[in-house]
């Protein structure tokens, strides 16, 4: 059940490249939060900006912490990345629906595909995967990012967890030179063996990763993200367009923001 | 609360008694239910619901919000899920919940805006009903109904006809003079004028030399807005008799003291619930704090106060 809470930040982590961690003392969030699922943040009370920002969540803790990943786009972003330890914040949250997780058929192969700033919610899903699936299922996880500034310090939170991503940057500054996309044949093969897919990331990447999908029968789904007013379906700000025959257009805040691939249009 | 049950905030649109003269702006509140977790409805003057047309909208394609100082434009396109499932589906929950219920409508023709006044009239739960004639995006209907007197008597009419229910009429802000459009309404038969709605507005991105919202031009919310909304409260408020009910930019009590003041008997908060889910009720308590410290003992020795 989502709520409003003035919260306090914890710790402000600068990992470069414009990339900011928070650290928020919101522990009812922080213990009904599931993966996929977001927050809405605010700084202040000042007029403008106005309106609250979604981020995903980028990890709960145990102690009544969680945090949030992004990335310093505009006027929004840079006043929450200002923040200071002890700083309050609005927060509304844990929103939506997040990533399904559901024991996968044997044998099956679970692959995390992140793109730039679209890693944020994977790792507490790597954390989730690993605490509620089986032991010994299989589990990739495939990082693109422009450059390995943008990557490096999230790699050791994923080692941390015994994992060791696959990487691909544009600038080729660190694994393959080239797009996350282009992993899943490295990895796992034209064929491939049966995948389940689990994907965050810039919408071109995202569209390509739910074509390859596709093509080889494997269940994929996407967190998207979109302009939303409040995140809890009041505005209907955040239409996406369905792949429906019918005219219709689902909400990023309620009906996803995770949502089956196949479900989207992907224009 | 001991100040609540002290200072009488009971306000009256048409025959409906209203608990506090604190009522959400329509497209701001969903159908109620997605405040739940948030907030008691109950405390609230009313709860006005998305705008409802006679059958279900799908809405505008994305991007349908931008931000903009202090404010933010929208183009939703009336998305809502039409007058039979609302009755069905969405009313009942709010009615279970003991909130004052206003049930914005909008049609594409004076019959259907007449059509979806009968067909509320006698449900039970239905406290009033609110016209919006003034929503700019929609290209048939909306804007010409909003911004033509003419046209805005003749809803007003074909509406007041169709039901026993009080009338309150959603104005647009996008006319040369307010006070006309009130007057019109008004003479008509509305027992209550609401204004303002968005005032039209677009955004263009530099890179892609695209506007903003694929509707290319929306409604402006927010308190960028405030001071325009506060004049032509204002300016209603001294053309018509009946209530005046204010809404724009409203995110604090002192907003809302200052509509109050200029002449509404109550006023809708919108774009503040998005921000803050709870303003409404933070609203109420501070217009109770204000009125307690200038030893009012009723909302209605504040209202059209202005001293000029």
């Amino acid at each position: 059940m989502p709520g409003q809470y003035l919260a306090t930040i914890e710790s402000n982590e600068d990992l470069g490249a414009g990339v900011c961690r928070l650290t928020i003392l919101a522990p009812e969030i922080a213990a009904a939060g599931r993966p996929g699922q977001f927050v809405m943040l605010r700084s202040g009370r000042g007029l403008d900006p106005l309106l609250s920002r979604p981020f995903s969540l980028h990890q709960t803790m145990a102690d009544g912490r969680m945090q949030v990943l992004f990335k310093v786009l505009g006027e929004g972003t840079r006043r929450l990345a200002a923040l200071a330890a002890g700083a309050s914040v609005a927060i509304v949250g844990p929103l939506g629906r997040g990533f399904a997780l559901t024991p996968p058929p044997t044998g099956t192969r679970l692959g995390l595909i992140g793109g730039g700033i679209g890693v944020a919610p994977l790792l507490f899903l790597a954390r989730e995967i690993q605490r509620l699936l089986p032991d010994g299922t299989a589990l990739d996880v495939l990082l693109g990012a422009r450059s390995k500034a943008e990557l490096a310090p999230l790699l050791a939170d994923f080692r941390a967890l015994g994992l060791e991503p696959a990487v691909a940057t544009d600038d080729g500054s660190l694994g393959h030179h080239g797009l996350v996309p282009e992993l899943i044949d490295q990895q796992w093969g034209q064929e491939g063996s049966h995948c389940r897919v689990f994907c965050c990331g810039p919408w071109p990447m995202m569209a390509a990763v739910a074509s390859r999908c596709r093509e080889r029968g494997w269940a994929c789904q996407v967190s998207l993200e979109a302009m939303m007013a409040c995140g809890f379906s009041a505005c209907l700000g955040c239409a996406v367009a369905g792949s429906g025959k019918r005219e219709r257009y689902f909400h990023v805040c309620k009906d996803g923001p995770v949502f089956q691939a196949e479900d989207v249009n992907w224009g | 609360m001991k100040a609540d049950t002290e200072i009488d905030l009971k306000v009256k649109i048409g025959g409906c008694i209203l608990r506090n003269p604190v009522m959400t702006a329509s497209g701001t509140f969903g159908y109620g239910r997605e405040f739940e977790d948030f907030i008691d409805l109950t405390r609230l003057g009313a709860v006005v619901v998305k705008g409802i047309s006679l059958l279900p909208r799908a809405g505008n394609p994305p991007p349908r919000v931008v931000e903009t100082p202090c404010g933010m434009l929208n183009a939703i396109g009336l998305e809502n899920v039409g007058v039979e499932a609302f009755v069905q589906d969405k009313l009942p929950w709010l009615q279970r919940t003991g909130a004052t219920v206003v049930v914005n409508i909008l049609g594409n023709t004076v019959d259907e805006y007449a059509e979806l006044a009968q067909r509320l009239d006698n449900v039970e739960g239905v406290a009033a009903v609110e016209v919006n004639i003034s929503c700019p995006n929609v290209k048939e209907g909306g804007v010409a109904f909003g911004t033509d007197p003419a046209m805005a008597a003749a809803v007003t009419g074909a509406v007041r006809r169709a039901c026993k229910l009080p009338l309150i009429i959603k104005l647009s802000p996008n006319v040369t003079d307010i006070q006309l459009m009130a007057r019109s309404v008004a003479e008509a038969g509305a027992d209550a004028v609401s204004l303002i709605n968005t005032l039209l507005g677009m955004a263009i991105d530099l890179q892609s030399r695209r506007p903003k919202l694929a509707n290319v031009v929306g409604g402006l919310s927010g308190p960028a807005i405030k001071p325009v909304a506060l004049r032509m409260v204002w300016q209603a408020a001294q053309a018509v008799k009946i209530p005046v009910i204010g809404i724009g930019g409203i995110m604090t009590a002192e907003d809302a003291l200052e509509f109050i003041i200029a002449g509404a008997t109550a006023v809708q908060v919108g774009t503040a619930n998005f921000i803050n889910p709870r303003a409404t009720d933070e609203i109420i308590n501070g217009i109770v704090e204000y009125l307690a410290q200038h030893n009012m003992r009723s909302i209605n020795e504040l209202r059209n106060t202005l001293r000029t």
